[in-house]
């Protein structure tokens, strides 16, 4: 079998589901080979190795961290050595960055917003949804080597145990790939709640809430329910929660188990991030607002008298 | 300052987008893309600052694609450049970068804006495939920009874990979020004089690039596209005084509680 390069990143804790996923989907193409720096250590080799990576590959510079193309330079290296059938980033900024610079480097088709991947007799069939997620796509990469950048929760992670080899390399960067420099990073504070993109249940709140205050209700419900926080564009916009939190075309996209809207009314920019979740429920008082179009469960009413009676059942239930 | 602000011609989102049977996007009609109105408008802010800034408006697209042109100049800025050539039809984002960066090497900018993403395609590659083209630095997702008189430009990136803080050497490329700042609107004397600001039309030949290099050649190939079967209709109940116990039933039916 062929290698799939799988870009894992900088290591600084355990692994990510969103990797997992990754090399989940690698393996329906060739022998996964993670791509990483930073803390690479046994632990995380064997995380890496029960989801199937047939080798680790370690970047040892830390120039990764200071310069974002760095991450294209390692990985067109290893697609000199290794001429791999595919190379997997995620669909993240900083995986479509990296996935658009490679493709120009290696004069290669790149795919981006993968919800999944199956091998076919031509190389790797590509499935994305596209304009607003009102359309499946099916896609291919017909020139280089297949860039793919995959969405988190395009694949449940499965485990294939591996014992991988460890390879290592340095880097070598030109002055080119030093021009975009990282001045600084501000870490956000963890919530302790579940990242939004990999949720299986996400409570979001809209206009309807009125102000950043109430937002705690949504948080109090996401709590209550095991799921992450996200917002509408109106609510980010008016500065009652932070950007990114915000559901929808220019925020996050979402497919969780459970999708709860509260207080959002469903313009298509909303509905673009959220309309592939499974389950859909929406609260609000006005029986015309689009969201109801798309939700399995609504209730029409005041999210005021709804979500404090939710929390309560939901607190007796559970009792 | 030159800077040139990279906009894309889109269908209208919120319509039904309409595909030609070879699954290619039906760019009969269509308007500026609602999200490169924040690349234009940071050109725009840069030019009230700093005197002597000349802000061209540059597309790749077919003839109707002109009226995007013609929508960012009547937001402000002084010229447009049209790529369109029948070669182009099918081209893919790094096709389109390819036609974009020779024009960028002919119009030899200080600064390069884009969106964060086109509304339609919504890739996100074509910023920084530029980059790659020119061998410049690429600063993307900027939720602020600054520009120093040293010619350093910085951005602020709201990242999934962090706020980071970027920066690079002009001549650069950079993409703007809709965080940024909101767009001006075209005012009755913008709209008039975008009218008359110079519009030239460049072909494939005019800029060198060959027509084996985009449009059919592109380097990835739609299979089949389908529309999403619409959502079952779903049960609608009035609050009533029990809609947190209705919504419970629901959710404990469904086993999430």
């Amino acid at each position: 079998m062929s290698d799939v390069l799988v870009l894992v990143g900088h290591l600084a804790g355990p692994v990510g589901k969103a990797s997992l996923e990754l090399l989940t989907l690698a393996r329906r193409l060739g022998d996964p080979v993670a791509v990483c720096a930073g803390t690479v250590d046994e632990r995380a080799v064997e995380t890496l190795g029960r989801y199937g990576a047939r080798r680790v590959h370690v970047i040892e510079s830390d120039d990764v961290r200071e310069y974002p193309v760095a991450w294209v330079r390692a990985l067109a290296d290893l697609t000199a050595d290794t001429r791999p059938v595919a190379v997997l980033t995620e669909s993240t900024p900083d995986g479509r960055e990296t996935a658009a610079r490679l493709a120009v480097r290696l004069d290669s088709g790149v795919l981006t917003d993968v919800v999944d991947i199956q091998d076919g007799p031509d190389g790797p069939v590509a499935t994305q949804w596209a304009f607003a997620a009102g359309y499946t796509v099916t896609s291919r990469v017909v020139g280089g080597i297949p860039i793919i950048a995959v969405k988190s929760n395009a694949a449940v992670p499965e485990e294939a145990p591996a014992t991988p080899a460890v390879t290592r390399s340095p880097l070598v960067l030109d002055e080119a790939d030093r021009r975009t420099r990282v001045v600084s990073r501000e870490p956000r504070e963890s919530t302790g709640r579940p990242q939004l993109t990999e949720a299986d249940i996400v409570v979001s709140g809209g206009r309807g809430l009125g102000g950043a205050e109430q937002f705690e209700l949504i948080e109090r419900l996401a709590d209550a329910l095991g799921g992450a926080v996200g917002a509408s564009r109106a609510a980010v916009d008016a500065g009652w929660y932070t950007h990114t939190h915000q559901v929808g075309q220019t925020g996050v996209t979402v497919s969780p188990q459970l999708y709860i809207a509260v207080g959002i009314s469903g313009a298509i920019q909303h509905r673009a991030g959220m309309q592939t979740s499974k389950t859909i429920v929406a609260v609000n008082k006005d029986a015309e607002a689009p969201i109801f179009e798309l939700a399995d469960y609504g209730v029409v009413g005041d999210l005021f008298e709804v979500v404090p009676q939710l929390l309560d059942e939901v607190a007796r239930r559970r009792a | 300052m030159d800077i040139v602000v990279c906009v894309k011609y889109v269908p209208d989102m919120a319509d039904q987008p309409r595909f030609t049977a070879d699954h290619r996007v039906d760019r009969a009609g269509g308007q500026l893309s609602e999200l490169d109105e924040y690349a234009v408008e940071q050109a725009l802010r840069v030019a009230d600052t700093v005197p002597g800034t000349h802000v061209t408006h540059l597309t790749v697209g077919p003839p109707p694609a002109a009226e995007a042109l013609r929508r960012a100049l009547a937001m402000g800025g002084d010229a447009a450049v049209h790529v369109s050539d029948d070669g182009i039809a099918g081209s893919d984002a790094p096709a389109t970068a390819l036609i974009l960066a020779a024009a960028l090497r002919r119009l030899t900018p200080d600064l390069v804006l884009c969106a964060m993403a086109s509304t339609d395609g919504g890739t996100s590659l074509v910023p920084a495939m530029l980059a790659e083209h020119l061998e410049w630095p690429q600063l993307t997702f900027a939720a602020e920009m600054t520009l120093d008189q040293g010619g350093t430009v910085q951005i602020r990136r709201e990242a999934a874990g962090e706020v980071r803080h970027l920066a690079a050497e002009l001549p650069a490329v950079v993409s703007v979020t809709d965080r940024i700042g909101d767009p001006r609107y075209p005012s009755f004397k913008g709209i008039m004089a975008a009218k008359k600001k110079p519009l030239d039309t460049w072909t494939l030949a005019d800029l060198g690039v060959p027509a084996d290099r985009v449009g059919p050649a592109a380097r990835t190939v739609v299979d089949g596209i389908t529309a999403r079967p619409p959502r079952a209709a779903g049960t609608i109940v009035p609050a009533e005084g029990e809609g947190g116990r209705r919504l419970a039933d629901f959710l404990s039916t469904q086993k999430f509680i």
